[in-house]
């Protein structure tokens, strides 16, 4: 038999339901392949148990020709969503030994639709971080290296976990979140596909809270159809999450291929920035090429406010995350550190429990929403927030469809290689991305080509409120024109 | 704006959060780094815009008012780390 790891997500539904194979040897050849990828440390717990009875159970059904969308298909779960009786800790230190009661409503939708589980996936701690260096857990090797090196590299960040995996074939899809670019970057950094949907798409609920008015849940997957069966699966109207929107969730699958004729594809010119790579540059204009070419219309579009994104996005961010992270106490759940009184106790398991990047987040959180600094710091932010929105609304109400932007400033870049920068530079990864959070879009990360130094590179589609349909389009369009890239077993 | 080491520990104070004096010097380097780079959003003229309070324009949904979750003391507790007969269990602090 050919390796089963090869055949895509669609392919592997299909030879699934044609039995070709079955659901426990597609599984067993998963459960070998991430034991065998340890050195990438994408996996931080496995749950072959787990996985291969789940298996057993959906042969059961295809026996019978009954089955879920999913059916019998393996993937991996980022750490963030809760998962029941298996390890959630966010990558956190302060929730050791947490294992929730419950299963997150995106998780229980897949199980549901007959997906199997391979385990949880590394991440950046609290989802904070774009190169998964700061999780408890220690980083995530890319599979991608740079021609003729065997430096390490980052796979990006936050859900650098689940992009090494799917890049690495450890999974045929994987769950991922995005807050201010974590799925977008990482698929970009590894040659994988991955969508934020629009704010309100998936449930949040039984997803550890990061921000809570900009975190959405989405998938990374090797290509645009998986990406898009995945999405199907994730999406619900969930009466648990009071932002879940009240929309039936589309037939995503059936947008693949669909023509781009005639569509509006919107280029601002405010993402070309000063000092961008030159092959950042080309590989956007390549794309306006691919999508010229496919009949669409480019045109030129003015996004004025984007250049205060990322720094609206640092004060509303943080001031979220320090709401949502006060719940950590040391008494409910997790680590706990003796004190002489309750409030040394608090102090002294948030210290031990947190990382540097969250520590530093939640300080800044508190500051802007502190007495005398929230209008100059918390208020003017939202305000900005609303004038990044109307950009976008101007450009849509003139009738685009979507914009093309490049998904990062660069490809990946080397472990440690960021450890003594300002923490500014990091954030930086995020300049294109994080506008999309900020006015609650559907963003799609298509893989596009590789760098001189043979590093994959994306490019991102944002859409108009609930169009990832139209993105998966203009997106598979953009897919058929380039191929797929995948990296060189080494590990 | 930016902050000094008494600040950062005042904040820190209220974010529960101990800090060494080595932590807190490290801290409000850090900290002016993120506030002076957004201090850029000052250019930005917000006369008569509305703060953005959801990004999504939808009514808030709203559901029956009736208890639809509770009376497991066992599944709340679950995790704590000491509990005593599904009791939360903290330091003194009622004297």
């Amino acid at each position: 038999m050919t390796d089963l790891t090869a055949l895509t997500l669609a392919e592997a539904r299909d030879a699934l339901k044609a039995k070709d194979f079955t659901a426990v040897e597609l599984t067993e050849a998963y459960i070998a392949a991430v034991e065998a990828a340890r050195s990438l440390n994408a996996f931080i717990v496995e749950t072959p148990d787990i996985a291969r009875d789940m298996a057993k159970a959906s042969d059961e059904k295809l026996a019978k020709g009954q089955g879920g969308a999913l059916e019998g298909i393996p993937l991996g779960i980022k750490d963030l969503f809760a998962t029941k009786g298996v390890h959630t800790q966010a990558c956190s230190h302060i929730l050791d030994g947490f294992k929730p009661p419950y299963e997150s409503t995106v998780t229980a939708n897949l199980w549901a639709d007959g997906a199997v589980m391979l385990g949880k996936l590394n991440m950046d701690e609290f989802a904070m971080g774009s190169s998964n260096e700061t999780s408890y857990y220690g980083p995530v090797t890319n599979p991608w290296r740079r021609k003729g090196s065997n430096a390490n590299l980052v796979p990006g960040g936050s859900s650098g976990g689940s992009a090494a995996a799917v890049a690495a074939r450890l999974c045929l899809g994987a769950t991922a979140t995005d807050t201010g670019g974590s799925i977008r970057q990482p698929a970009a950094f590894t040659g994988t596909a991955g969508i934020k949907p629009t704010y309100g798409r998936c449930s949040r609920w039984g997803v550890v809270a990061f921000a809570s008015s900009l975190d959405q849940a989405g998938p990374i997957a090797r290509d645009m159809r998986d990406t898009a069966i995945l999405l199907k699966s994730m999406a619900s109207v969930d009466p648990k999450d009071t932002t879940s929107v009240d929309l039936p969730v589309p037939d995503y699958e059936s947008a693949i291929g669909k023509s781009v004729k005639g569509l509006k594809i919107g280029i601002p010119r405010e993402y070309r920035l000063d000092g961008m790579p030159a092959e950042i540059d080309a590989l956007w204009q390549k794309g306006i090429d691919i999508l010229r070419d496919a009949g669409a219309e480019i045109v030129d579009i003015s996004l004025p406010h984007t250049k205060y994104a990322l720094p609206a996005y640092y004060i509303v961010a943080p001031a979220e995350a320090s709401s949502n992270l006060a719940r950590y106490d040391g008494v409910r759940y997790g680590l706990r550190e003796n004190g002489s009184d309750i409030i040394d106790l608090y102090e002294n398991s948030r210290a031990k429990g947190f990382g540097a990047e969250v520590k530093r987040r939640i300080l800044i959180g508190t500051y802007v929403l502190s007495a005398g600094y929230y209008d100059a710091y918390y208020l003017r932010a939202q305000k900005v927030r609303t004038l990044i929105k109307r950009d976008f609304e101007l450009a849509y109400a003139a009738g685009v469809d979507a914009i093309l932007t490049p998904a990062t400033p660069s490809a990946a870049f080397g472990i440690g290689e960021k450890a003594d920068a300002d923490p500014v530079e990091m954030y930086l990864n995020d300049v294109f991305t994080v506008t999309v959070n900020m006015a609650g879009l559907p963003g799609l990360s298509v893989p596009a080509g590789l760098s001189a130094e043979g590093l994959p590179l994306g490019l991102q589609l944002i859409g108009r409120p609930f169009g990832e349909e139209t993105l998966f389009s203009v997106g598979s369009a953009i897919e058929q024109a380039v191929g797929k890239f995948s990296p060189d077993k080494w590990w | 704006m930016s902050v000094d080491t008494a600040t950062v520990r005042r904040v820190a104070r209220l974010a529960r959060i101990k800090v060494t004096e080595e932590e807190a010097g490290r801290m409000t380097h850090e900290l002016n780094s993120i506030l002076g780079f957004v201090e850029q959003l000052d250019e930005v003229n917000v006369d008569g815009i509305e703060p953005m309070t959801s990004v999504v324009s939808v009514k808030m949904k709203r559901r029956s008012d009736v208890v639809t979750d509770g009376q497991d003391p066992k599944g709340v507790t679950l995790n704590a780390p000491l509990t005593d007969d599904d009791f939360f269990m903290v330091p003194k602090v009622v004297e």
